[in-house]
C-alpha cells in the first residue's frame, strides 16, 4: 500500500519521567526499538492513544539521539490525561515529524544563541539547545534563561542542573515566580529577569513559552536592542492533521504545522493577530 | 462532438452502469443530490444545484480512516482504504461551479504529502460536466471567471429540450465514450452553440452578474482583517455551519476515533470553522467570537486560500449559501461590503 501520512507508527513507551507535578517525559521507541522517524529541532509529531485522540508534541528530544524519541507532556486536558496514566510498555501512535525546524544549520550558524523559555515552553527548545551542545563548535556563546512557577515547575532540572551549567561557553539563568523554601536563585517573572541581566542584543533569541511571557519578553528585548529578524519563536494552535489541511491552524495565509510552528518575529508581524 | 436523444438517456445511465458505478443528481425525499443511478430512480440533470456539492464523492461527509485493535499491550493498525479494484466511477451531471470546486479541492488534498482517501477516488473518477443553460439569480460563478456554458471535465455535455450534446475532453472521457459509443450520433455543434449564447444573455442580467473583488489580494490581507465592518456582517450569524456543509470548496475536517465492539474506528468528518469549539485548545482558544469565526471562513475563501494557490478564490460562485444561510448572510454581501469600488 502506499503510505499515508494520517497512518500513524506504532510507538513503545519505554521509560517516563515525572518532570513536575504536572510534567511527564515519555521516551518513545518502535516495536523494533529503534527510533521512529528522523527529525529536526523544533519539529512535532502527532501522539495518539487510539480510542481517546491525537495531539501535536513537540519532540524535545535531540535528533542527535539516535536511540529514542522523547517528549515532555504537561497534564492540561483529556488526551494528556490519559497519556499521563501510560506504564512503561504501553503502545502508542506516532506519526510526523510535522513542521519547520529551527535553523540550526542555517541561520543559527555561528552565532552567539540566546534560549528563553518559560514552563513547558522548555520542551522544544531543549531539542535545540542539546543539539547546539553536541555540534557545540558550530555555535558561539549559549545563553540560557529559563523560568518557571516554582522550583518544582523546572522541566528536566537534572539534565539543565548536571550537565548545561557545565557546558562550556554557556551561561544558564533559572528564575521562579515567587521565593520558595529551598530555592537560592533568582526570584521573579522572566521578562524581568531577562531585563536585567542585560545580554549582548546582537544574540539570535528563541522565545518559548505561554503567550504572556513572550509578549513581555519580546517587548523586553527590542528595548535591550535585539532586532525583531533574529528573534524566533513556536506558535501553538489546534491542530488534527498536521500536513496544512484540517483547516484548523490556518492564520492568514499561514498553516502553523505545515509553515510553523517556528516563526520570525518579523513573519508573526505580517499575519493577523489570531494566534 | 456526439448526441443522444433527450428520451433514450436511460439507455446511456445503463450503460454507462455496467461498467462504472454511476452517481447522478437524483431526487430522494423531496431533494435533490448525487445518488448510484439504478433503473427507475428519478434523474433530474436539470437541477442546478443539488443540496450537497459533489465534493461529497471524494472527500466524503465522513469517512473510516483506519482500525485499532488492541490485544493485550500490542496495538494493531488495520488499513481500510478504499480497494483500488472496486469499480471506478462517473460523477455525470457536474456543474461548472461544482467542476471548479473539485479543481480548489485538489490543491489542497492532491498537495505534498498527498492524502490517498481522496486521491484513490479522484483517480477512480470520470467527470462529465453538464453546462447551465439557466442559471439562477443566486449564481455568481462569472465574477470568478467560469464559463457555466462550457465546463471542462473529463466529458463535457449540453442538454436543450431534444437532445444530450457530448464531447469527450480528456483520456479518460474518451475511454467512456467509446463504452457508450453505439448509443451516440455525430452533431450538434450548432445547438450548441446556439444554447452558449442564449445562457449567455441571462448571465448578463443576473444580479450578481458585476460583482468586484478587486480588492481582494494578498497585499490587502491585514487591512481586510481589520475592516470594521465584520463586525456588522458578522452579527446575525448563529454559527450553525449550513455554509460550510452545502459549500463545494469547503474542505475544514475532524479526525476522531469511534469506539466498536472490534477495536478503534479512527474517522474523519466534515467540520466547520464556523464552530466555536473548531479551535479550542486544552489551555484556549485563538477564535472566541463568532465575528473572528465569521471572519476566518470569508478572508480564508477570498484572500488566504488566493494567497498561497496563485490568486485562484476559494469560492465558485455556486450560490448555494446565498439559498441557504437561514440568516441571509452570504459570500455576496462579504464581497459587495469589502470588495472593490463597483459593487453598489
Amino acid at each position: 500500500m502506499i503510505e499515508e501520512t494520517l497512518i500513524p507508527k506504532i510507538g513503545v513507551v519505554t521509560d517516563i519521567r515525572k518532570d513536575t507535578p504536572d510534567v511527564k517525559t515519555f521516551r518513545v521507541v518502535g516495536t523494533d526499538g529503534k527510533k521512529l522517524f528522523k527529525h529536526m529541532p523544533g519539529q512535532c509529531a502527532m501522539v495518539s492513544i487510539p480510542g481517546v485522540g491525537e495531539c501535536m508534541f513537540s519532540i524535545t528530544s535531540s535528533p542527535t539521539n539516535e536511540e529514542y524519541m522523547e517528549f515532555s507532556i504537561k497534564k492540561c486536558g483529556c488526551v494528556t490525561e490519559v497519556i499521563h496514566a501510560l506504564e512503561v510498555g504501553a503502545q502508542i501512535t506516532v506519526r510526523g515529524p510535522y513542521g519547520k525546524n529551527f535553523p540550526v544549520e542555517e541561520d543559527f550558524k555561528g552565532k552567539d544563541l540566546l534560549f528563553i523559555a518559560g514552563g513547558i515552553g522548555l520542551a522544544p527548545l531543549r531539542s535545540v539547545i542539546n543539539y547546539v551542545r553536541h555540534y557545540r563548535k558550530n555555535y558561539g556563546k549559549v545563553v540560557i534563561v529559563y523560568g518557571a512557577r516554582s522550583k518544582d515547575d523546572l522541566v528536566d532540572i537534572d539534565e539543565i542542573q548536571n550537565e548545561w551549567v557545565n557546558e562550556p561557553n554557556m551561561e544558564v539563568y533559572l528564575t521562579i515566580d515567587r521565593p520558595q523554601e529551598g530555592w537560592d536563585g533568582h526570584v521573579g517573572f522572566v521578562p524581568a529577569y531577562v531585563k536585567e541581566l542585560g545580554l549582548d542584543p546582537n544574540m539570535t533569541a528563541v522565545l518559548c513559552g505561554p503567550p504572556i511571557m513572550i509578549k513581555f519578553t519580546l517587548a523586553g528585548l527590542l528595548e535591550l536592542g535585539f532586532e525583531k529578524s533574529r528573534v524566533y519563536t513556536t506558535l501553538e494552535l489546534r491542530m488534527k492533521c498536521g500536513v496544512g489541511k484540517c483547516g484548523r491552524c490556518n492564520v492568514g495565509d499561514k498553516f502553523v504545522c505545515k509553515d510553523g510552528p517556528v516563526f520570525r518575529m518579523t513573519e508573526l508581524d505580517e499575519l493577523p493577530d489570531e494566534y | 462532438m456526439f448526441k443522444i436523444a433527450k428520451e433514450r438517456l436511460n439507455e446511456l445511465y445503463s450503460k454507462i452502469a455496467e461498467t462504472f458505478g454511476l452517481f447522478i443528481p437524483i431526487k430522494k425525499g423531496g431533494e435533490v443530490n448525487y445518488h448510484v443511478w439504478g433503473e427507475g430512480k428519478e434523474v433530474s440533470l436539470e437541477t442546478l444545484k443539488t443540496v450537497k456539492s459533489p465534493k461529497n464523492a471524494f472527500f466524503p461527509q465522513s469517512e473510516n480512516l483506519m482500525k485499532f485493535k488492541t490485544e493485550g499491550k500490542n496495538l494493531e493498525i488495520i488499513d481500510v482504504r478504499w480497494d483500488k479494484t472496486e469499480k471506478p466511477f462517473v460523477m455525470f451531471g457536474v456543474k461548472a461551479c461544482d467542476y471548479k470546486a473539485i479543481e480548489v479541492l485538489d490543491k489542497v488534498f492532491l498537495a505534498d504529502p498527498v492524502d490517498t482517501y481522496y486521491q484513490s477516488r479522484r483517480e477512480a473518477t470520470t467527470i462529465v460536466t453538464l453546462a447551465c443553460s439557466r442559471p439562477e439569480e443566486s449564481c455568481f460563478c462569472n465574477a470568478f471567471g467560469i464559463d457555466a456554458t462550457a465546463p471542462q471535465g473529463d466529458v463535457t455535455t449540453w442538454l436543450d429540450g431534444e437532445n444530450l450534446y457530448w464531447q469527450a475532453n480528456t483520456q479518460k472521457g474518451e475511454a467512456l465514450t467509446a463504452a457508450v459509443k453505439e448509443l451516440l450520433t455525430e452533431g450538434g455543434e450548432e445547438k450548441v452553440e446556439a444554447q452558449k449564447a442564449s445562457t449567455k444573455a441571462i448571465m448578463e442580467k443576473l444580479p450578481f452578474a458585476s460583482l468586484d473583488l478587486s480588492r481582494f489580494k494578498p497585499e490587502n490581507l491585514n487591512e481586510l482583517f481589520e475592516d470594521p465592518a465584520w463586525e456588522s456582517m458578522s452579527e446575525a450569524c448563529l454559527g450553525c455551519g449550513t455554509c460550510t456543509f452545502v459549500c463545494p470548496t469547503c474542505q475544514c475536517f475532524d479526525i476522531r476515533d469511534f469506539k466498536t465492539n472490534e477495536g478503534v474506528i479512527r474517522y474523519r468528518c466534515w467540520d466547520s470553522c464556523m464552530y466555536s469549539d473548531f479551535t479550542l485548545m486544552a489551555h484556549g482558544n485563538s477564535r472566541t467570537t463568532q465575528m473572528q469565526r465569521f471572519r476566518q471562513r470569508f478572508m480564508h475563501k477570498l484572500v488566504y486560500y488566493p494567497s498561497q494557490n496563485d490568486g485562484l478564490y476559494s469560492c465558485v460562485g455556486c450560490g448555494r449559501c446565498v439559498n441557504k444561510c437561514p440568516q441571509k448572510l452570504n459570500i455576496v454581501k462579504v464581497i459587495k461590503t469589502l470588495g472593490g469600488k463597483n459593487n453598489d
